[in-house]
């Protein structure tokens, strides 16, 4: 999954579900992200999209991105939506009103409309197991809108909402866990992935709509604007995540955890974080404080999944 | 859409706002937003399509002889095709007028 794989992108589904002309920033890799996942699930799809950067990008009125049927819903309710297209075709080809047929039902999300405000929402569909896809797309802070903090943002990150200064050091909780959330309802499949690395993401969103029963991948996807970077560094800041262990690529099939890439040397944290400008105030001791806890995060993982094999 | 964006009244949407025409956003030029524009070096491309894998507007095409360039209508020029070319064979060069 390193460099190495995206030589064969010729294998690659060629045709766009998700077309040119959306209006994200330059370099925005959620749009790439959305791209990548477009690609891998195909025609037959049904998506629901929460209020959020690829809702607003994607659909301004006369105009829609989207080659697939979309349907734009409130920030909260886009896991309940898609519950309701799910039963409803199911019982419309029960009834022999609709050709059966296999078709993939994909609720969309922002970090916030997964975290913060459809949470609720998203819990009831996993709980209820309807054969639907939820995709989060993590930037990490509710970028739409002006960069305000959500409860994905990570620990010490300066956003407009959770400013660095004299008296802050930004963001001072720590980020949600969702992945881990989603495995706590024991649904079929969990993954989390990044568009970094788009041959393990797609493989990811096709093994999830693949899964019978509710699954869940969370993406994720480095803002430019939001995260302060150069716009061609999109890519390169998500393999550093990646690499330096600050989000560890794995998939959890059935409770059963697999690590999908494990870096060759784990990267120091300075790494991930010095190029960014929502974390160029933090000191030394407190890389420190977020190096221990990124690493305890990481070992975890890597137990986890070493006690399946 | 038969009309420009700015020509439409209310009465002509479908009820209900909805779009009946699929993926029409390409009707709209995002190429006008670019500072800079990605050149491709033809002879060092080695057709690998990396570039075609990671830009986030879907704007690179593969040219009749097999090497991958910006469909220049919709690049709104950020670079990662330039940054994650293996063999450096793309420049961003900045528009001029």
């Amino acid at each position: 999954m390193d460099k190495f794989s995206v030589f064969s992108s010729r294998l690659v589904e060629k045709s766009e579900n998700f077309t040119s002309g959306h209006r994200a920033c330059q370099g925005c890799a959620e749009a790439l992200a959305v791209r990548h996942v477009m690609k891998a699930l195909g025609r037959d799809t049904i998506v629901a999209m929460s209020t959020g950067c690829m809702e607003i990008i994607s659909s301004p009125l006369p105009l829609t991105s989207w080659r697939v049927p979309w349907i734009h819903n409130a920030f909260e309710n886009s896991a309940a939506v898609i519950s309701g297209c799910e039963s409803g075709i199911k019982a419309m080809m029960r009834k022999g009103k609709i050709p059966a047929k296999k078709i993939n039902f994909v609720a969309m999300g922002g970090d916030g409309a997964t975290a913060d405000i459809g949470m609720g929402a998203l819990s009831g569909a996993l709980e209820r197991g309807h054969d639907m896809v939820y995709i989060c797309y993590d930037n990490e802070a509710y970028m739409n809108t002006g960069i305000q903090r959500s409860s994905s943002t990570p620990y010490g990150a300066s956003t407009t909402t959770s400013p660095a200064g004299k008296a802050s050091i930004g963001q001072h909780t720590q980020k949600k866990n969702m992945a881990q959330i989603a495995v706590a309802h024991n649904i079929p499949y969990v993954a989390t992935a990044c568009s970094s690395f788009p041959f393990d993401l797609m493989e990811k969103v096709k093994s999830a709509a693949e899964t019978p029963g509710a699954a869940y991948v969370h993406v994720l996807s480095v803002c430019p604007t939001g995260w302060r970077i150069p716009t061609q560094d999109a890519i390169k800041y998500g393999r550093l995540a990646v690499d330096s262990c600050v989000f560890p690529l794995y998939e959890v099939i059935e409770g059963k955890y697999r690590l999908s890439y494990k870096p060759y040397k784990k990267l120091a944290l300075t790494e991930y974080l010095k190029g960014q400008g929502r974390f160029r105030h933090l000191t030394d001791k407190e890389i420190q404080l977020i190096q221990q806890r990124v690493d305890k995060d990481y070992e975890r993982i890597l137990r986890l999944s070493e006690e399946e094999e | 859409m038969a009309k420009p964006m700015e020509k439409i009244t209310w009465q002509e949407l479908e009820a209900g706002s909805v779009v009946t025409e699929i993926g029409n956003a390409r009707e709209y030029e995002t190429g006008s937003w670019r500072s800079e524009r990605p050149v491709v070096e033809a002879s060092q491309c080695i057709k690998c399509g990396v570039c075609w894998l990671f830009c986030p507007d879907a704007c690179i095409v593969r040219a009749s002889d097999g090497h991958f360039e910006a469909d220049l209508t919709y690049c709104k020029g950020c670079g990662i095709c330039a940054k994650e070319c293996p063999v450096g064979c793309i420049t961003m060069i900045a528009e001029e007028g």
